[in-house]
């Protein structure tokens, strides 16, 4: 009898998700996104079990940030504090496949912008770019549920991804996604049964887990990306065997975790190097570690970092 | 867990007068209902309803396919009445052949036909098939095991991958006189049977059996399940529409690290979510 060859295969697969609402689909994007679709782990089975290509969102801060290093805002020098210039700026000269506009101006500690603003930032960056938005408010539930519903309305139709909604706060944004006609995010703090719970909240509400990304607040490398790795890893292999509710592509804030650690910004440490080199590192370490545990979107900030992971992915997902 | 629901079956009353009155709707409620409360597969047996056994069980597939794509699971030991009801599943469908033993003393080929008709039926058909031979049904751990052994190595032969194999150890009713051993034998059965492979075959139990003429039915079929799924027990043909036993299932797996947990654990198991 001949050795049996042993392939693990996997019954479930993760959804996919197509973002960005063309001509033809009522909205004004010239160009759609699709992620998900794996039928294996990464680097499992077959090519064909492979998920579609992991796309990147480049972060575009609807105000100035104030809070970033020189050698992150050096890049972006030219277009800080013009959202549209930058969006565009992401696109045409970085290749990024998706614009992420972070709205960390409306929070109430720092520029706490009201909704008009953040409408007309929606606005122009809608209009100064092509690819499909991801839509991300600032992380305070009062402020969030009283400005995201307006960004969401300002980009009915375009199919956005929005979020994020969380266990405690999810009524109002999951409410009018579904109405605008976005997909949307769904949050948990690095806790796999939380990411499970909020999903069957929205669910409940009668979005289709179909609409749905799931986001785990990211560890950057140094900062429990462990944590990070193994959840994403049981999350994709929940999705793998069947489990419906955990069967979302997954988007991962590589950008902002990088961009905080002391590794990535002190300047003048001796035995570090440079931080040209260092940070940039640092945060494209990040992204390759969390697309092997099977991230579909990665949200990042450093055009070199950004190189290096594009050209990661170009090489495994040809 | 791949749950069979036991509901569709000439022995039950409803279906039996719906067979001989050729009522679709008791059938179609029946698959609606079962596939609602979180069927992975409708069971379809035409018991002793119709002396047409093979034009029955065509009907059933028939009427059942003309309301829901839940997959359906043959129950038939007469292979001819299998392949009449694999005739009517549409093609490519994911199918079970339910069930043979490993040898009858009027037919020794008996479950190289069941692996035959699957092959026939497409990769996604599989075969439940019993911890039985010409001897009739073994009451011992020992001879459960080695008849599951001879079952996964026939398969294996045969090229027949062993995870659309479904090994059933047969529970017999409780309350029959000396039966009351066999729970306990089942359990220690299964925890051998499930390393005759790599991957391990699935394993199998027709539940409602145990509580046969039992009071407390519910309760002593819920209890053993839970049971039963600390000891590997994958599958099981039960009674969906019971929602304390569906509920005890969802938790047992939980346990058993099978499900995420999530406070809302009773509900993504529903169904709807799966």
């Amino acid at each position: 009898m001949a050795v049996p060859k042993i392939v693990e295969s996997f019954t479930g697969s993760v959804n996919n998700v197509t973002l960005g609402a063309t001509k033809d689909d009522g909205g004004t994007r010239t160009s759609k996104v699709t992620v998900g679709g794996a039928r294996n782990v990464v680097y499992g089975g077959s090519f064909e079990d492979a998920s579609a290509k992991p796309v990147i969102a480049l972060d575009v801060i609807d105000t100035s940030p104030e809070d970033w290093p020189d050698v992150l805002s050096e890049p972006y020098k030219d277009v800080l504090g013009s959202p549209a210039d930058w969006a565009k700026k992401c696109v045409e000269e970085l290749g990024a496949d998706l614009v992420c506009v972070k709205f960390d101006g409306i929070h109430p500690d720092k520029a706490d912008k009201d909704e008009s603003h953040a409408v007309k930032v929606t606005e122009e960056v809608l209009k100064s770019v092509g690819v499909p938005l991801v839509l991300w408010g600032c992380g305070n539930d009062e402020k969030d549920n009283q400005v995201m519903p307006k960004v969401s309305e300002a980009a009915k139709g375009e199919n956005c991804l929005v979020g994020t909604v969380t266990e405690d706060n999810y009524k109002s944004l999951t409410a009018i996604a579904l109405a605008d006609n976005h997909h949307l995010i769904t949050q948990a703090p690095l806790d796999i049964n939380i990411a499970k719970q909020v999903n069957i909240l929205v669910s409940d509400m009668g979005f289709p887990l179909e609409r749905v990304v799931a986001f785990q607040t990211t560890g950057a490398l140094g900062y429990g990306i462990e944590y990070a790795y193994s959840i994403q890893e049981r999350q994709r292999l929940a999705a793998l065997t069947g489990d419906k509710i955990m069967a979302m592509p997954v988007i991962c804030d590589v950008g902002y975790e990088s961009w905080r650690v002391k590794e990535a910004k002190l300047t003048d440490v001796t035995g570090w190097g440079g931080v040209e080199d260092r940070g940039p590192m640092w945060e494209a370490t990040t992204a390759i570690c969390l697309l092997q545990a099977g991230a579909d979107i990665i949200r990042m900030r450093h055009p070199k970092a950004v190189a290096t992971v594009k050209n990661l992915i170009d090489q495994i997902w040809q | 867990m791949i749950i069979i629901a036991e509901r569709i079956n000439g022995m039950f009353k409803d279906v039996k007068q719906a067979i001989a009155d050729k009522d679709k709707k008791v059938v179609q409620d029946l698959a609606k209902k079962q596939t609602e409360a979180g069927a992975s597969y409708l069971d379809v047996n035409v018991g002793t309803a119709s002396a047409d056994q093979e034009g029955t069980m065509q009907w059933l597939v028939e009427t059942i396919q003309e309301t829901c794509s839940t997959p359906l699971c043959l129950d038939s030991q007469k292979p001819n009445v299998i392949a009449a009801g694999l005739k009517s599943v549409k093609a490519g469908a994911a199918v079970m052949l339910n069930s043979t033993p490993l040898n009858k003393k009027s037919d020794e080929q008996v479950l190289d036909k069941y692996i035959e008709m699957a092959e026939q039926a497409g990769p996604k058909a599989s075969i439940i098939a019993l911890t039985m031979d010409k001897n009739g049904v073994p009451q011992d751990i020992d001879t459960r095991v080695a008849i599951a052994a001879e079952i996964v190595q026939k398969a294996m032969e045969k090229g027949f991958d062993t995870q659309r194999l479904f090994i059933d150890p047969i529970i017999l009713p409780v309350k029959v006189p000396g039966a009351q051993v066999q729970p306990g034998n089942i359990m220690a059965a299964m925890d051998q049977i499930r390393y005759l492979a790599d991957p391990a075959p699935h394993m199998t139990i027709g539940l409602s059996n145990l509580s046969q003429g039992a009071t407390e039915r519910s309760l002593i079929n819920r209890t053993f399940l839970a049971m039963a799924v600390s000891h590997g027990l994958d599958s099981a043909i039960i009674d969906v529409l019971d929602e304390k036993l569906m509920n005890v299932l969802a938790t047992a797996e939980l346990l058993m690290n099978k499900q995420i947990y999530s406070d809302s654990y009773l509900r993504a198991y529903s169904p709807a979510n799966k």
